[in-house]
C-alpha cells in the first residue's frame, strides 16, 4: 500500500526518521533505510548475539525517540574502521572479492611463467639455457632443464591455473564481489567468514609456492597426482616433501573455497532485495549459484582424499597403495590399498570442478554480450534450465577420465551415456548466445570482444569433447596432446576469455576508473590469434599419438616428425604469454591513471551498476534497491532510453514485456 | 561506448573480428587439418579392431566438423552484419520457445545416435572375449620398462614374487618353487604372430604405467594390485611401438619398447631360441 510521499507514520500517526528509536513488539532498534513505497522499513534490532536487521510494516511500529542529527549513515561506518580492517583483513565482500581478484592475477603470473618453461622444454629439448638456468639454479644442469623440474613445472602450473587462478578469480573474485551487488544485499551473508576465506588462501597459496624450494623439489605427480606414484617418496623426486606440501596447499584451499561457496549460496538463496525472484536473477548470479553448489558437494570429496593421501603418505595406512609394491629395488610395507580408489573420488571432485570454471564465465559473457550488445540474453528460461541441467550432470560424468583404467566397458558406455548428454545443455547455450547476437547492436568493446571470442572458444574445445567423450575414440586420444588441446580450449581458455571480460566490463566498477578500452582490443586481437596459433596444432599432436607430460621426444619414432609443430606452438606460446604483459600494464596504469568511471559507463541494467563506482561500505545508501523486472530489458519497443535498469518502476506498453520479463 | 561509437569504427571492428573468425579459425582450421593430413595424423593402423575405431573417428570428425564451420560461419556474420552503426535498435527477442527446443531436440537425437554407433563399436572391441587360439602373454610395467613373459611349452604361466626380482638373474620376480615358473620366458620386446589375436595380461610392479600401441589403436593402464586385460589382432608385420600413457615418474618418455608382428615361422623360431628366464641369467 504506497504511502503519500516518502512520509512514514508509527501506529500512533507520529513520523518515523532513519534513525529514530522505535520499539518493535519485544524488542528496541533503530530505524534503518525507509520504504514508502511498500509502506516498510528495517529496523536494526541489538539483541544478545549482535545486531540483526528486521523487516516490518511502519504500523508495527512505535517511536521511542526521534532521530539524533547527524542520523546513523551506513557510511558513517567507515570513519570507525582502521585502514587494515578497511582493506587487509576486511569483511567488506567488495574489498574482497578484489583480494581474491589481485592474488588470483598474480597467481596467474606464476602459472604463465610456468607455462612459458614447459614450452621452452618442448620447442627446443636439450637447449641450454643461460638465463633461466640463472633465475631457476635448481631446475637446470649444466644449462638445460632437468626432467624432475620439468615434471614439477607441468605439475604446478595445471594445479595453479584449476586451483589457484582460474577456481579462485571466478568464485572468489567475481564471486566475492558481484554477488551482493547483483542482488541488491548490503553484503554477504558471513562477512566474518567470508574474510577468513580469503585469509586461508594466503598461507595455501604460501604452502605451494614453499613446495619449489624443498628438496626434491615440488610435486611431480600431474596436478591428478595418481597414487602409487603420489603416495611413495621414493616414487620420484618430485614424491617427496614437495608432495606433501601440496596436498596440505590443496587442503588449505578447499576450506577456504568451502567457506565461500556456503556465503554464496546462502546470501543468493536470503539476501535477495525486493522484487529480484530467482527468475529475475542475472546469468552471472545463476552461474555463480550452481558453481557454489557443485563446490560445496564435490570440493569435500577431494579433501577426503587429500587427507587420506597425506595418512598414506606420512602415517603408513594403504588407502591407495596395494600389497605388494615394488618401488625403487625393494618391497614396501603398504598392503591392501586400490590406487584407482583416489582416481575416483579425485574425478569426483574434478570433473565437477570443470564445470565450476566455466559456469560463472558463462554467465559473466550472457550479460555481457546482453548488456553491449543492447538486446536481451535470448531464451532466460533456457539458459537458467541449461546451467541447472550441467550442474546436475557434471556429477554423473567423472568416469570418462577413467576408461582405460580398467572399469568395466558397460560402466564406460554408462558414462558415455551420461558425457554425450552434457553437450545438449551446451549446445543450448551456444545457439541462444547466437541468437542473442542475432539483431543485435553489436559495441565492439574490449569485454565484448572477449565475450564474442569466449563462443568462439568453448565450441572449438567443446566439439574435441565429443571425441573424448566415445571409449573406442578416446582409448587412442587418452592422455595425449589432444585432450591438452582438449581442455585448453574448452575449460581454459574460455574461462581465462570469460575472466577477462569480466574484468573489462566491471573493473570501472571495482575501482572507479576506465580500463584503456584501446590496450584491451590490442590485448584481445593478441589472445585470440595467440590462443589458437598455440592450442589448435596441438590437437595434430594428439593425432599422431603424442603423450602429454612427456619431458622430450624421448627415444620414440612416432614422435621424431612433430618436431616442427612443437617449435611453432613453443613460439606461439610466447606471443601469447607476452600479450598478457599488455594486460597486466592496462590494469596497473588504469587503477591510478584510467578515467574516471560514472556510475553506469555501459548503460547496463543490473543492479551494481545503481550503486556509485565504486560503491560504498553497505553499498546502497540508506535504501536497498527495488527491483521490478528482469534483467535484460534492452531495446525495449516504446521506452525512452535503449534500456531500463531493473529498477526501473515505470511500466512497459502491453505485449512488449517478454516472457523472461515475469516474475516466477 | 556508452554515447554510441561511430558508426564506422564498430563497422571495422566487426569486419576485422567475422574476417578473423573465417579466415583464422575456420579456413585455417580447415585447412591445416588437410594439411596434417599427410604429415600429422593417426599412424597407419595395423590391427583388426582398429579399423571400426578409425570409422568412428572419421564419422565424428565429419560431424563436430560441420558444426565448427556452421556455428563460426555464423558467429561471423553475426559480428559483421550487426555491428552498432546508424539509428535504431536492436531487436527486442526474449525468447521463442519452438526454435529453442528445435535446437535442444536435434542435438538430443544425434547425440543419441552417436551414443549408440560408438555403444555397438565399443562392445565389440571390448565385450568380446578373444578366441580361444590366442597368443597368451603376460606383460609387466615397471620404472621404466616393459617386460614380456610367454608361459614356455607346458602353457602356463608360473607365480611371481616381487620379492623375487633381481634386475640381472630374474627381472620378472619368478618364483623358483613354482614349477610352472621354471620353462617361462622373459622378453624385452612383444613377439606376436600376425593375424593371431594376443591376449595380454597387464600388471605393474609399482606405479601406474599405460600400456600405448598407437599403431594397433590399444590403450590399457597398468594399475598395481589387480590384472587387467587387453586383447588385439595385428594385421600387418612389422616393428610397431610401445609407449607408456601414463605419467610414471622422471623416465616416463623413455619408456620404450616394441611388438614385432612376425609370420608364424618366424615367430616359433624366435620362441624357440629364447631361454627359459630362470637360470638364464646364472
Amino acid at each position: 500500500m504506497p504511502h503519500g510521499g516518502a512520509e512514514m507514520r508509527d501506529r500512533h500517526g507520529r513520523p518515523i526518521g532513519p534513525g529514530a528509536r522505535v520499539r518493535v513488539g519485544e524488542d528496541q532498534g533503530t530505524v534503518g533505510r525507509l520504504e514508502p513505497e511498500y509502506g516498510t522499513l528495517t529496523v536494526v534490532v541489538e539483541g544478545r548475539t549482535g545486531k540483526s536487521e528486521k523487516m516490518v510494516r511502519a504500523s508495527a511500529v512505535e517511536v521511542i525517540e526521534e532521530a539524533h542529527p547527524p542520523h546513523a549513515h551506513p557510511a558513517a561506518h567507515e570513519h570507525e574502521l582502521s585502514f587494515i580492517q578497511r582493506y587487509i583483513f576486511s569483511q567488506d565482500h567488495k574489498i574482497i572479492g578484489i583480494q581474491y581478484l589481485l592474488t588470483s592475477l598474480l597467481m596467474a603470473a606464476v602459472g604463465g611463467i610456468l607455462a612459458m618453461l614447459i614450452r621452452m622444454q618442448l620447442g627446443w629439448p636439450g637447449t641450454k639455457w643461460g638465463l633461466a638456468a640463472a633465475l631457476f639454479p635448481g631446475g637446470f644442469a649444466g644449462g638445460q632443464m632437468k626432467p624432475d623440474f620439468y615434471l614439477a613445472v607441468v605439475t604446478m602450473h595445471g594445479t595453479i591455473m584449476i586451483f589457484f587462478v582460474l577456481t579462485t578469480i571466478l568464485s572468489g573474485g567475481f564471486g566475492n564481489f558481484l554477488i551482493p551487488l547483483q542482488i541488491g544485499a548490503r553484503d554477504m551473508a558471513f562477512p566474518w567468514l567470508n574474510m577468513m576465506s580469503y585469509w586461508l588462501l594466503v598461507p595455501a597459496v604460501a604452502v605451494l609456492l614453499a613446495s619449489f624450494f624443498v628438496s626434491g623439489g615440488a610435486a611431480g605427480g600431474g596436478w591428478t597426482a595418481y597414487p602409487p606414484l603420489s603416495a611413495i617418496p621414493a616414487a620420484a623426486p618430485g614424491s617427496g616433501l614437495g608432495q606433501t606440501l601440496w596436498l596440505i596447499a590443496l587442503a588449505i584451499l578447499i576450506v577456504a573455497l568451502l567457506f565461500g561457496s556456503l556465503n554464496y549460496i546462502t546470501t543468493i538463496l536470503q539476501l535477495r532485495t525486493r522484487g529480484m525472484s530467482m527468475m529475475r536473477l542475472p546469468l552471472t548470479i545463476w552461474g555463480l549459484f550452481v558453481t557454489a553448489i557443485l563446490m560445496l558437494l564435490s570440493f569435500p570429496v577431494l579433501f577426503a582424499a587429500a587427507i587420506m593421501l597425506l595418512f598414506d603418505r606420512l602415517g603408513g595406512t594403504s588407502f591407495f597403495v596395494p600389497s605388494g609394491v615394488w618401488v625403487g629395488g625393494r618391497v614396501l610395507e603398504h598392503a591392501g590399498g586400490n590406487p584407482l580408489l583416489w582416481q575416483h573420488l579425485f574425478w569426483f571432485l574434478g570433473h565437477p570442478e570443470v564445470y565450476v570454471l566455466i559456469l560463472p564465465a558463462m554467465g559473466m559473457v550472457s550479460d555481457i554480450m546482453s548488456a553491449h550488445g543492447r538486446k536481451p540474453i535470448f531464451g532466460y528460461h533456457f539458459m537458467v534450465g541449461s546451467i541447472v541441467a550441467i550442474g546436475l550432470l557434471s556429477f554423473l560424468v567423472w568416469g570418462h577420465h577413467m576408461y582405460t583404467s580398467g572399469m568395466h566397458p558397460l560402466v564406460a558406455m554408462g558414462f558415455m551415456t551420461t558425457t554425450l548428454a552434457i553437450a545438449v545443455p551446451s549446445a543450448v547455450k551456444t545457439f541462444n548466445w547466437l541468437a542473442t547476437l542475432w539483431r543485435a547492436r553489436i559495441h565492439f568493446t574490449a569485454a565484448m570482444l572477449f565475450a564474442i571470442g569466449f563462443v568462439s572458444l568453448f565450441v572449438t574445445g567443446g566439439l574435441t569433447g565429443v571425441f573424448l567423450a566415445q571409449p573406442p575414440v578416446d582409448i587412442y586420444m587418452q592422455d595425449t596432446f589432444f585432450v591438452v588441446a582438449h581442455f585448453h580450449f574448452v575449460m581454459a581458455s574460455a574461462s581465462l576469455f570469460g575472466v577477462f571480460a569480466g574484468i573489462y566490463h566491471w573493473f570501472p566498477k571495482m575501482f572507479g576508473r576506465m580500463m584503456h578500452e584501446g590496450l584491451g582490443k590490442i590485448h584481445f586481437w593478441l589472445s585470440f590469434v595467440g590462443i589458437y596459433a598455440t592450442f589448435f596444432p596441438m590437437h595434430f599432436l594428439g593425432f599422431a599419438g603424442a603423450p602429454r607430460r612427456y619431458y622430450a621426444v624421448g627415444p620414440f619414432e612416432f614422435l621424431r616428425d612433430l618436431q616442427p609443430l612443437n617449435v611453432f606452438i613453443s613460439l606461439a606460446a610466447f606471443g601469447l604469454g607476452a600479450a598478457q604483459l599488455l594486460f597486466a600494464a592496462n590494469f596497473v596504469y588504469s587503477l591510478f591513471r584510467g578515467k574516471r568511471a560514472e556510475r553506469n559507463p555501459w548503460r547496463a541494467t543490473t543492479l551494481e551498476w545503481e550503486a556509485p563506482s565504486p560503491p560504498p561500505h553497505g553499498n546502497w545508501g540508506e535504501t536497498l534497491p527495488v527491483v521490478h523486472r528482469w534483467a535484460y530489458d534492452y531495446s525495449v519497443p516504446g521506452a525512452a532510453e535503449d534500456y531500463l535498469p531493473q529498477t526501473a518502476a515505470a511500466p512497459v506498453p502491453a505485449g512488449a514485456s517478454g516472457g523472461g520479463g515475469s516474475a516466477a | 561506448m556508452a554515447n554510441g561509437p561511430k558508426g564506422s569504427n564498430a563497422r571495422t571492428t566487426g569486419f576485422l573480428l567475422g574476417g578473423l573468425i573465417l579466415g583464422m579459425v575456420v579456413l585455417g582450421g580447415v585447412a591445416l587439418t588437410l594439411y596434417a593430413r599427410g604429415r600429422w595424423w593417426l599412424p597407419p593402423l595395423a590391427s583388426a579392431h582398429g579399423e571400426a575405431i578409425d570409422r568412428l573417428f572419421y564419422a565424428t570428425l565429419l560431424v563436430t566438423g560441420v558444426v565448427f564451420i556452421g556455428v563460426h560461419v555464423l558467429l561471423a556474420l553475426f559480428v559483421m552484419r550487426y555491428a552498432a552503426a546508424g539509428e535504431g535498435r536492436a531487436l527486442y527477442w526474449p525468447d521463442h520457445r519452438r526454435l529453442e527446443l528445435t535446437y535442444t531436440i536435434i542435438p538430443a537425437v544425434a547425440l543419441a545416435i552417436m551414443v549408440a554407433l560408438s555403444g555397438v563399436v565399443w562392445a565389440r572391441v571390448r565385450l568380446t572375449a578373444p578366441p580361444a587360439d590366442a597368443l597368451d602373454v603376460d606383460v609387466r610395467a615397471e620404472q621404466f620398462a616393459w617386460l614380456v613373459r610367454y608361459p614356455g611349452p607346458d602353457g602356463r604361466f608360473g607365480r611371481t614374487d616381487p620379492r623375487r626380482i633381481d634386475h640381472r638373474t630374474n627381472p620378472m620376480g619368478l618364483e623358483p618353487s613354482d614349477p610352472a615358473a621354471a620353462d617361462d620366458i622373459v622378453s624385452r620386446d612383444l613377439h606376436a604372430v600376425v593375424g593371431r589375436p594376443v591376449r595380454v595380461r597387464l600388471r605393474s610392479t609399482g606405479v601406474i604405467h599405460s600400456l600405448f600401441i598407437p599403431a594397433f589403436r590399444v590403450k590399457q593402464d597398468a594399475v598395481p594390485g589387480v590384472t587387467l586385460e587387453t586383447w588385439f589382432t595385428p594385421t600387418r608385420e612389422g616393428e610397431y611401438e610401445i609407449a607408456c600413457a601414463e605419467l610414471c615418474g622422471l623416465g616416463h618418455y623413455a619408456m620404450r619398447s616394441r611388438v614385432i608382428v612376425q609370420s608364424q615361422q618366424a615367430f616359433d623360431a624366435w620362441l624357440g631360441e629364447q631361454k627359459p628366464s630362470l637360470g638364464a641369467g646364472q
